[in-house]
């Protein structure tokens, strides 16, 4: 990413601006990802200080062989492990997602999907939606929150989630199709409401 | 059906490949089975297309604004690190001067 070597450059000869721009990207997302791993948001954002720090203290080693925001939640996971040692919470590998009782004996469902309005998507953007959007994901359990951050709402790729994770890209896909459908079942809630 | 069950996908089956598909992770035969299955099923046709929907909301959503709290925790941390870094060059190395706070 060109971008990225330019506001490594920025960052290195100190410019406060270039780091703001990155906080205000970054830093709820990785509040989010810490709280995954340990058990208090003060904790979770103690944790992520702290991975500002490394990565600050760290950029004359950044080589551009990742992204820098991969690098960046690297850093954070890797902090919030160690913070969650002593706990030794680990991301759980999720169960099927939507629980036997949604269909019958023969596998077909019990309560099919009520359709979605054509102008869900337009809906979806409402204020009321964003939070309940919001609201979803926080409910979820720590794996899969953690992959729908980085792989759905950051938008990096399967790869470089399973990089930051450090777990397979099974396992990656097992932890974001619970957490998708559960963010879909919460929506669904709403979808009469927005 | 236990004869038919090698062959075609239920949709107990296909709500657990929803992801698989969409990250197009399936192999070639599983995904021909699958959108075997969706062309037959308007229910499944339509959980995919939620599911899409969905995926769409979460990719759109804006990071919170920052607290002008944490937003001052994070600049003063930053100047802490340009301190730092500062001092561990020396006087007249590399620093910019004038970086005011």
């Amino acid at each position: 990413m060109g971008g990225d070597a330019e506001l490594v450059e920025r960052l290195r000869g100190g410019d406060q601006e270039a780091f703001e721009t990155l906080t205000r990207r970054y830093h709820t997302t990785m509040i989010g990802l810490a709280a995954a791993y340990v058990p208090t948001r003060a904790a979770a954002e103690e944790v992520v200080q702290d991975s500002w720090m490394g990565m600050l203290r760290g950029l004359d080693r950044f080589g551009g062989r990742v992204s820098l925001k991969t690098w960046l939640f690297g850093i954070l996971v890797d902090r919030a492990r160690i913070a969650s040692e002593r706990e030794r919470r680990s991301i759980p590998v999720a169960v099927a997602a939507l629980g036997p009782a949604r269909f019958v004996a023969d596998g077909s469902w019990v309560r099919p999907p009520v359709p979605w309005p054509g102008d869900i998507d337009e809906r979806l953007r409402a204020p009321a939606a964003q939070q309940g959007i919001r609201a979803a994901i926080e409910a979820l359990p720590p794996g899969p929150r953690s992959a729908v951050l980085l792989r759905d709402v950051e938008g990096m790729s399967s790869r470089e989630v399973c990089e930051v994770l450090g777990i397979s890209e099974t396992s990656q896909r097992v932890l974001l199709h619970r957490g998708r459908s559960r963010i879909r079942q919460a929506l669904e809630q709403q979808v009469g409401r927005v | 059906m236990p004869w038919f069950g090698r062959t075609a996908i239920v949709c107990r089956k296909a709500a657990d490949l929803f992801t698989d598909y969409l990250e197009d992770a399936l192999p070639a035969p599983g995904r021909a089975r699958f959108e075997a299955h969706l062309a037959g099923c308007p229910h499944c046709t339509e959980y995919l297309r939620q599911m899409r929907a969905t995926i769409g909301a979460v990719g759109r959503m804006e990071p919170d604004t920052l607290s002008p709290q944490a937003r001052d925790e994070l600049i003063a941390l930053y100047q802490r690190w340009r301190a730092e870094r500062h001092s561990a060059e020396g006087p007249g190395q590399g620093q910019a001067p004038g970086n005011t706070a």
